[in-house]
C-alpha cells in the first residue's frame, strides 16, 4: 500500500510542481517535497503517532528511559567515529569512554552513568561530518518516512546505516524488532514537540523546513554557528 | 511621610527600570525557576490547564519579552512599510501566537532539569545571549539561548533559540511568504485566523 501511495503522491507532486510560484531557492523540489510531506503526515496519523501514544501509555517512564539509553549507547560508537573524522580526538575518546562505561557498569547501556560522571552525550552523524568538511546543504529534500533532509544529508545516510550496529544486526527479525522499538520510542519522545509544532506553525511544511535547516547548521558547528545578525529596524 | 513614601516608591521604580536591573542571567534563572515552582505546586498546571497556563505566562514570562521587537525582526524588511496600526496589530497577534505556543509546551516544564550557565559580560554590554541547558536522560542536553537587550524596561528577550532553532528566523520565512502573496494585512489576517482556530480548539477540550 505504501509504495503505491508513494508513487501516486509523487505523480501528483510532479503535476503540482509547475504551479508552485515564487519558490525558495533552497527548495527547488518544493512540489514533490510537499507531496512526500503529506504522505509522511498520513503515515504518522495512521501508524507512528498512535503507536507512540500506545507505547507511552502502556510503559512506565523508567522502562522508556532504559530503552532510550540502550539505543543511545549503541549510537555513541559511530558518534565517536564522526567526531574523529572531524578531527575532534578528545570528543571521540569521550564518546567511546561513554560506550565503555555504559555498556559495562550501565548494564548494556540501559543506565547512562557516563553522563553523571561528566562525560557528555554528543550528536553526530555523517551528514554533519560532511558539513564540517565544507560540503554545503544542497537542495532541501523530504524523504519518504524519514522526513526532512538535504541532498548532503541524504547522500550521507548509507554511511550512517553502515555505521549503525542495529541496521547491521543479524538475524533480521531481531533487527526488525529493534528498529521498530527504536522508531516508536523516538516518536514517543517527540509527542510534545509535535503538539507545539501544531500550535506554532502557520504553514507546517515551511516551519519544519526552516527548523530543520537551522538545526543542521547549529549541529554542524556543535551549537556555535557563526552568528548571523538579523537586520534590526 | 507621604512625600517620603512617594520618594521611596519612585526610587524603587527607577531602580527597577534604569539604574541596576537584575543581571540577564540571574533574571532568566529567577523567572524559569519561579515558573517551574508554580507548575510543580499546581495540579491544574501540571495537567496542562490552558487558561491557567496562559495566565501564568502572561504574568511571569511576558514582561521580560520585547514582543514588538520580536515581531519587527520576524516580519523583517516589510516592517518598515507597515503603518503604526498595522504594526500594533501584528505585534498583538504574534504575541498571542507565541503565548499559545509556549503554553502548549509548558506542562513538560515541571519535570525538567536546568543547568544555568553563568554569563560573562562587560558592564557596558547591552546585547547578550543567556544560555540554559535542559537535561534529559539518554539525549544530548537541549540548549536554550535567550538573546536579550537592555532597554528602558531592563533586560528583555528579543529572540529564543532552542537547539539552534531561532524562533525569529523560523517565522521570518513564513511571514515573508505570506506578505509577498497577500500583503501585510494578509499576514495580520492569517495570524488572527490561526489564533482563533487555536482558541476554538482549546474550548473544545
Amino acid at each position: 500500500m505504501s509504495a503505491r501511495t508513494l508513487v501516486l503522491a509523487l505523480a501528483l507532486a510532479a503535476g503540482g510542481c509547475a504551479t508552485t510560484g515564487g519558490g525558495d531557492a533552497r527548495d527547488p523540489l518544493e512540489g514533490v517535497n510537499r507531496a512526500v510531506f503529506a504522505f509522511n503526515d498520513q503515515a504518522d496519523d495512521i501508524v507512528f503517532r498512535p503507536a507512540a501514544r500506545l507505547y507511552r501509555n502502556v510503559t512506565p517512564q523508567g522502562l522508556r528511559d532504559s530503552v532510550r539509553n540502550f539505543f543511545s549507547n549503541i549510537d555513541d560508537l559511530f558518534i565517536g567515529v564522526n567526531n574523529l573524522l572531524q578531527g575532534k580526538v578528545e570528543t571521540a575518546v569521550n564518546d567511546w569512554l561513554r560506550f565503555a562505561f555504559n555498556s559495562t557498569l550501565g548494564f548494556f547501556g540501559i543506565i547512562d552513568w557516563a553522563s553523571d560522571m561528566g562525560l557528555e552525550k554528543h550528536n553526530e552523524d555523517f551528514g554533519q561530518t560532511l558539513g564540517r568538511w565544507g560540503v554545503g546543504d544542497g537542495m532541501y529534500l523530504v524523504l519518504p518516512l524519514l522526513g526532512p533532509s538535504t541532498l548532503r544529508d541524504t547522500v550521507a545516510l548509507p554511511v550512517d546505516w553502515a555505521g549503525d550496529p542495529v541496521y547491521e544486526h543479524t538475524p533480521v527479525d531481531e533487527r526488525n524488532i529493534m528498529t521498530a522499538t527504536r522508531t516508536i520510542g523516538r516518536r514517543a519522545d517527540l509527542l510534545g514537540a509535535s503538539r507545539t509544532l501544531e500550535a506554532a506553525a502557520l504553514d507546517r511544511y515551511v516551519f519544519l523546513r526552516e527548523a530543520y535547516l537551522q538545526q543542521r547548521r547549529s549541529q554542524i558547528y556543535d551549537g556555535r554557528p557563526p552568528r548571523e545578525r538579523p537586520p534590526v529596524d | 511621610m507621604t512625600r517620603r513614601l512617594a520618594g521611596a516608591a519612585l526610587a524603587l521604580a527607577a531602580g527597577f527600570a534604569l539604574a541596576n536591573p537584575l543581571a540577564p542571567d540571574a533574571l532568566v534563572k529567577d523567572v524559569m525557576l519561579d515558573i517551574q515552582r508554580i507548575i510543580v505546586a499546581d495540579k491544574d498546571l501540571k495537567e496542562g490547564d490552558r487558561a491557567k497556563t496562559t495566565r501564568l505566562i502572561e504574568d511571569k514570562a511576558l514582561p521580560h519579552f520585547n514582543h514588538v521587537g520580536m515581531t519587527a525582526l520576524a516580519v523583517g524588511a516589510s516592517w518598515r512599510k507597515a503603518t503604526p496600526e498595522q504594526k500594533q496589530r501584528l505585534a498583538e497577534e504574534f504575541r498571542t501566537l507565541l503565548v499559545r505556543t509556549y503554553a502548549s509546551s509548558l506542562s513538560a516544564f515541571g519535570d525538567q532539569k536546568f543547568e544555568f550557565r553563568p554569563l560573562r559580560m562587560k558592564p557596558e554590554d547591552t546585547d547578550v545571549t543567556v544560555e540554559v541547558r535542559v537535561l534529559q536522560p539518554g539525549s544530548q542536553p537541549v540548549v536554550v539561548e535567550y538573546d536579550m537587550e537592555k532597554n528602558a524596561r531592563g533586560w528583555q528577550v528579543y529572540d529564543v533559540r532552542v537547539g539552534g532553532i531561532s524562533l525569529v528566523v523560523n517565522y521570518r520565512t513564513e511571514f515573508g511568504n505570506i506578505v509577498r502573496d497577500k500583503g501585510i494585512d494578509g499576514l495580520i489576517g492569517t495570524l488572527a485566523t490561526k489564533n482563533k482556530s487555536l482558541a476554538a480548539a482549546d474550548t473544545k477540550k
